[in-house]
């Protein structure tokens, strides 16, 4: 029997499970939760070593940012992000694996047409529109300044 | 001879005198682990890129099929062989060394189902005397062409498959032992409107369900004919779809259909979602479990239906939906 596209459609969605939000909601308020106690740790931790809040926020985020290469670089991240889901890519260590992920995997094509060119394949839309976005609130601010 | 409708008589019954599977080290894991000719814990196979290590695999399957069947490469009249890369490389780079007439197939999962039918339909014919039909696919190569590093972070949807590391090869020569390909029909293009490329089953089913029924109509058979109908890998979601659009016809094939993709993996151990995909996946089923069964009469009658979701990564950004095929090769022991 025939089925139009539209009847297509409802029996594929009667047949696709949905994602277990009662599971995966709080895995990733949990592990994301903690990459964010690590790095109050860390600030600390570089406070009480001396460093004033500026520099020891952006050591900090240096900080974060290896451990997630380090362990993008083992394999490992992926498999703490697969129950980490937005808790692992909110976090500046998901920016770093989204990174570091393509810079290794294409690293075959070569430095410069592999890892070079396709490190910023999943990057770069949160680049190109995160610097957009700040232009544009900058120059409302600015606006706003003015009146 | 040509029935209608895409369906061809095989009147000589050719035969599938060797076949062979290789597979990856989740594949070797899994509930069909003991039934692969070859298997590796080590999925690079000593190669330096991916798409070298997927050739490798396909050399390895039809090295040991031709070492099976006690043929050398110069009784190989024809090689119809494919896989899921972009120029089918996996399938040229491994056929590079062996100096036999090469056609080069893409029919995404559906691929060892195609290549089986047209060896099948090439030998019928007379047109080669021993044709090989061999395919494969590779969990790290299929990621980064079709979606993400596979180091990156990021969540599977419970519809999306895991793309077998694994080949196939199966040698058809004229009719001496089972399993012989009684007859073949070859898929049309079936495109429902499906976008989601995490969801290929759904993509597929319609496929699954066009062809299989018209070869029934074809060959005035019924499900009840067949100890198996084996989809090729429609994974949980396609394969209960299928189910539901045979049912509206008035038609089960519960009790005789089993999937490709639902076969390979333990789906409640090991994280593969809705089930096993990628031309390895029917490949290594069938040539490392089924064509066994067939020839040792366990099966005696069995309609191989492999699905393909024909996927264009940029047409589908650009929003078109995905088409699917399947072609389907009735084996048996008579």
């Amino acid at each position: 029997m025939k089925m139009t596209n539209a009847e297509y459609d409802k029996l594929t969605k009667k047949a696709s499970p949905n994602t277990k939000l009662y599971l995966t909601l709080p895995k990733a308020f949990v592990i994301g939760g903690l990459i964010c106690c690590l790095g109050q740790a860390l600030f600390n931790l570089y406070s009480y070593w001396g460093l004033n809040e500026m520099n020891a926020r952006s050591v900090t985020s240096i900080t974060l940012i290896f451990f997630s290469a380090f362990l993008t670089g083992f394999g490992l991240y992926d498999k703490i992000a697969k129950h980490g889901g937005a808790g692992t890519l909110v976090p500046i260590t998901g920016f770093a694996n989204s990174v570091v992920a393509p810079a290794l995997e294409f690293k075959t094509e070569g430095f410069v047409l592999g890892t070079a060119a396709k490190m910023f394949i999943i990057a770069g839309p949160v680049i190109v529109y995160g610097i957009a976005a700040s232009v544009i609130y900058g120059i409302i601010l600015y606006l706003f300044q003015l009146m | 001879m040509l029935i209608k409708d895409g369906t061809i008589a095989l009147d000589s019954l050719p035969s599938v005198t060797a076949y062979a599977s290789a597979a990856g080290k989740m594949e070797s894991e899994g509930p069909l682990g003991k039934c692969f000719d070859f298997t590796t814990q080590d999925n690079t196979l000593g190669e330096v890129s991916w798409e070298k290590s997927e050739s490798k695999l396909q050399q390895i399957a039809f090295t040991t099929a031709l070492s099976k069947g006690g043929f050398s490469q110069k009784d190989i009249d024809v090689m119809f062989a494919g896989d899921l890369l972009n120029q089918c490389v996996s399938s040229s780079s491994g056929a590079k060394d062996t100096n036999i007439p090469f056609v080069g197939l893409f029919g995404a999962c559906s691929t060892m189902a195609e290549s089986l039918a047209l060896a099948g339909i090439f030998v019928d014919s007379k047109a080669a005397n021993n044709a090989a039909a061999v395919t494969s696919s590779h969990f790290c190569s299929a990621e980064r062409q079709f979606r993400f590093p596979v180091n990156y972070g990021g969540q599977r949807t419970p519809t999306a498959q895991w793309t077998a590391t694994a080949a196939g090869c199966a040698i058809v020569s004229s009719h001496c032992k089972p399993p012989y390909i009684r007859s073949v029909t070859i898929g049309k293009i079936n495109d429902m409107g499906v976008t989601d490329a995490n969801n290929m089953g759904a993509a597929m089913a319609e496929a699954a369900y066009d062809t299989i029924s018209r070869h029934l109509a074809n060959t005035a058979q019924q499900v009840s004919d067949f100890d198996l109908i084996l989809t090729g890998d429609l994974g949980q979601v396609g394969s209960d779809m299928l189910k539901e659009l045979f049912k509206r016809d008035g038609v089960d094939i519960s009790a005789v259909h089993n999937d490709c993709g639902l076969m390979l993996y333990d789906r409640e151990k090991q994280d593969v979602h809705a089930g096993g995909s990628g031309c390895g996946c029917s490949a290594s089923v069938l040539c490392g479990c089924i064509l066994k069964q067939i020839e040792q009469r366990t099966l005696k009658n069995v309609l191989f239906a492999a699905t393909g979701a024909l996927m264009s990564p940029t047409i589908n950004q650009q929003g078109e939906s995905i088409p699917g095929i399947s072609h389907a090769v009735q084996l048996s022991a008579q």
